[in-house]
C-alpha cells in the first residue's frame, strides 16, 4: 500500500470526487426541505426545488408588471456593469501605482506609507461618506469597490515588482534602458499575469462590496433584489440569486485563468 | 578602445572593509580573470565596475573618464543566472538592446527598422549557435543555452567592457568547454575588454590574458572585518590561447 501522499486519483475519479460534495449538498437540501414542508406546507425557509424553479421562471422570463422589465436580467446587467467598471478602474489604478512605487524609489518613499494606511481603512466604514459626497448613484457604488480592492491590488503588484531579480533590472540598464523603457519593456509586461492573479483574488471582496452598496442604496441589482425580498422571507428568490452570483464569480475566475494561460504562455509553469 | 584605471579604490560597509586600496591599470582588449576565495570582494569589485555599487574612496576610469555611477551600455554584463527576460523569446531578448537604443518612447521597433534589428539579432544568434531556438522562451532552454543567449544579448550592444560574473559556474563541464570557445571568439571579434569573475582556477588560466587574485593582505584575528581584500597576485598570462584545451572527458 502506497502512502496517501502518493495515491493520485485518475481523471474520472478526480472529476467524480469533485462533483460528489455538490451532489451531497443538493441531496441534503432536498431531504431537509421535504422534511420541513411535510410538517408545514407554508414553510418559507427551505422551499421545494419546484417552487424555486417556478419563481425563477417568472423572474427570468416574464416582465415585471410594475416596471415592465425582466427583473433577473435587469439586476444582472446592473450589477455586472458596476463590478466590471470597478474591476477595470481598480486594475488600471493598481497597475499605475504599483509601477510607480515599485520602480521609482522616491515615489516609493512618498506613496508607500500612504497606500499602506489607506489599505487598512475598512471600506464599509466610509460607505456613508461616499454616499454623502458622491450621491446615491452609480459613482458611489463603484467607488466603494475601487477603494476596497485597488489598494490591495497595488500593494500586491508593487511586491511583485520588488520580486523581479535585481539582475534583470541591471541587465536592462546595461542594454541602455531608461526608466521609462524599463517600465514599458521589462516590468509592465511581466506584471500582466500577476495582475490577473491579483484580480482573481480580489473578486470575492469586489462582490462583497458590490452587494453591500446595492443593499443600502439602489433600485436594481442582484444585491438590491436579495435584500428587497428578504423582508418577505422569499428564499425562493434569494437562493437562485445566490447561486447565480456564485456562478458568475466562478465563471469570471475561470475566464481570467484561461486568459492568463493563453495570453501569457511564458508565465505558465513548465509541464 | 577601453582602458580601465582603478585608482586607490576602497569599499567599506560601515566598519567592515571589503576592499582596500585596489590599484590597477588595465590595457585595451585585455581578458582579465579574477579569482579568490568567496567573500573576498571579487563580486563587489565587479559591481563597482558595473556601477551597481560605488567605491567608498578612490576612482574608476574608463578611457580616462570616471565611470557613471549607474549601469550603462558601455559596460555589458552576464550574470550566473536571471539575466534574461522571461517574457521575451530568445530572439526578442537579443533584439531588446537594439530596440532600446533606437526607440526611446516605446522601446519597440516597427517596419523596416524592426526587420533590420531582427536580421542583426538572428545573425548574432547564428554566431552563438542558437538560431534554431529563436522562438523559444528562456525557461525552455538548458542552462548552457540560456548563457549563450545572455552573452549574445550583451554583446549585440557592442559594449566596450564585458563583465562576466561566474557565467559558467552552473554549467556541465562539457558545455563549459564550448562556452569558452564562444567567449574567446566574441572577445576577438568585438575587441572588448573583458573582466570575468570565476571560482575555477583552470578556467581563469585558460581564458585570461591577465589573472588577478583577490585576498586579504593583513588579517586581524580579533576583528576579521578590520582589513579588506586587495589584489594579491597580478599575473600577465603571456600564453594567449586562441582556443582552450579540450577538457578530459
Amino acid at each position: 500500500m502506497r502512502r496517501l501522499i502518493n495515491q493520485h486519483p485518475g481523471r474520472a475519479a478526480g472529476l467524480a470526487l469533485g462533483v460528489l460534495p455538490f451532489v451531497a449538498l443538493l441531496v441534503l437540501y432536498v431531504v431537509a426541505s421535504q422534511l420541513r414542508l411535510a410538517e408545514n406546507p407554508d414553510d418559507k425557509l427551505l422551499p421545494a426545488l419546484g417552487k424555486i424553479a417556478s419563481t425563477f421562471h417568472s423572474y427570468a422570463f416574464e416582465e415585471d408588471s410594475r416596471t415592465g422589465r425582466v427583473l433577473f436580467w435587469a439586476d444582472t446587467w446592473a450589477s455586472l456593469k458596476r463590478i466590471g467598471s470597478a474591476l477595470v478602474i481598480s486594475a488600471m489604478l493598481g497597475m499605475v501605482l504599483a509601477l510607480t512605487i515599485g520602480v521609482v524609489p522616491r515615489a516609493r518613499a512618498l506613496l508607500s506609507p500612504l497606500l499602506g494606511t489607506i489599505a487598512m481603512i475598512p471600506p464599509l466604514a466610509i460607505l456613508p461618506v461616499l454616499f454623502i459626497v458622491l450621491g446615491l448613484e452609480e459613482t458611489a457604488k463603484i467607488a466603494l469597490i475601487v477603494i476596497g480592492i485597488a489598494p490591495c491590488i497595488a500593494r500586491d503588484l508593487a511586491l511583485r515588482v520588488g520580486e523581479l531579480p535585481k539582475e534583470q533590472i541591471i541587465k536592462a540598464q546595461t542594454l541602455g534602458a531608461s526608466t521609462w523603457q524599463l517600465v514599458v519593456r521589462v516590468v509592465l509586461p511581466q506584471l500582466w499575469p500577476r495582475l490577473i492573479d491579483s484580480l482573481r483574488l480580489s473578486m470575492g471582496s469586489a462582490w462583497l462590496f458590490l452587494i453591500a452598496a446595492e443593499a443600502i442604496a439602489s433600485t436594481e441589482g442582484l444585491g438590491y433584489r436579495i435584500f428587497l425580498v428578504r423582508r418577505y422571507l422569499a428564499m425562493d428568490v434569494i437562493l437562485p440569486y445566490v447561486v447565480w452570483i456564485t456562478l458568475l464569480a466562478v465563471l469570471s475566475d475561470l475566464g481570467l485563468r484561461v486568459l492568463r494561460a493563453r495570453a501569457f504562455r511564458w508565465a505558465e509553469p513548465e509541464r | 578602445m577601453a582602458t580601465v584605471s582603478v585608482r586607490h579604490v576602497w569599499k567599506e560597509y560601515g566598519s567592515a572593509v571589503v576592499l582596500e586600496n585596489v590599484r590597477l591599470e588595465i590595457a585595451d582588449h585585455e581578458f582579465v580573470t579574477i579569482v579568490g576565495a568567496s567573500g573576498c570582494g571579487k563580486t563587489t569589485f565587479l559591481k563597482m565596475l558595473l556601477g551597481m555599487e560605488q567605491p567608498t574612496r578612490g576612482q574608476i576610469l574608463i578611457d580616462g573618464v570616471p565611470i557613471r555611477p549607474e549601469p550603462d551600455p558601455d559596460r555589458g554584463v552576464v550574470f550566473q543566472r536571471y539575466s534574461s527576460f522571461p517574457h521575451l523569446t530568445v530572439l526578442e531578448n537579443v533584439m531588446l538592446g537594439l530596440e532600446l537604443r533606437s526607440s526611446k518612447l516605446t522601446g519597440k521597433l516597427f517596419g523596416a527598422a524592426r526587420r533590420e534589428a531582427r536580421a542583426a539579432s538572428m545573425a548574432m544568434l547564428e554566431s552563438v549557435g542558437l538560431a534554431h531556438a529563436a522562438d523559444r522562451y528562456p525557461a525552455q532552454l538548458s542552462g548552457g543555452m540560456q548563457q549563450r543567449m545572455s552573452i549574445a544579448q550583451a554583446v549585440i550592444r557592442k559594449p566596450k567592457i564585458l563583465l562576466l560574473d561566474e557565467p559558467f559556474g552552473a554549467l556541465d563541464p562539457g558545455v563549459t568547454a564550448d562556452m569558452h570557445e564562444l567567449i574567446l571568439r566574441l572577445w576577438e571579434e568585438n575587441r572588448m575588454t573583458i573582466f570575468m569573475v570565476s571560482h575555477d582556477i583552470q578556467e581563469s588560466f585558460q581564458l585570461g590574458t591577465r589573472l588577478l587574485t583577490f585576498d586579504k593582505l593583513r588579517v586581524d584575528p580579533q576583528s576579521p572585518e578590520a582589513y579588506g581584500a586587495s589584489v594579491t597576485y597580478d599575473m600577465p598570462l603571456t600564453r594567449r590561447p586562441t582556443r582552450p584545451h579540450p577538457l578530459p572527458a
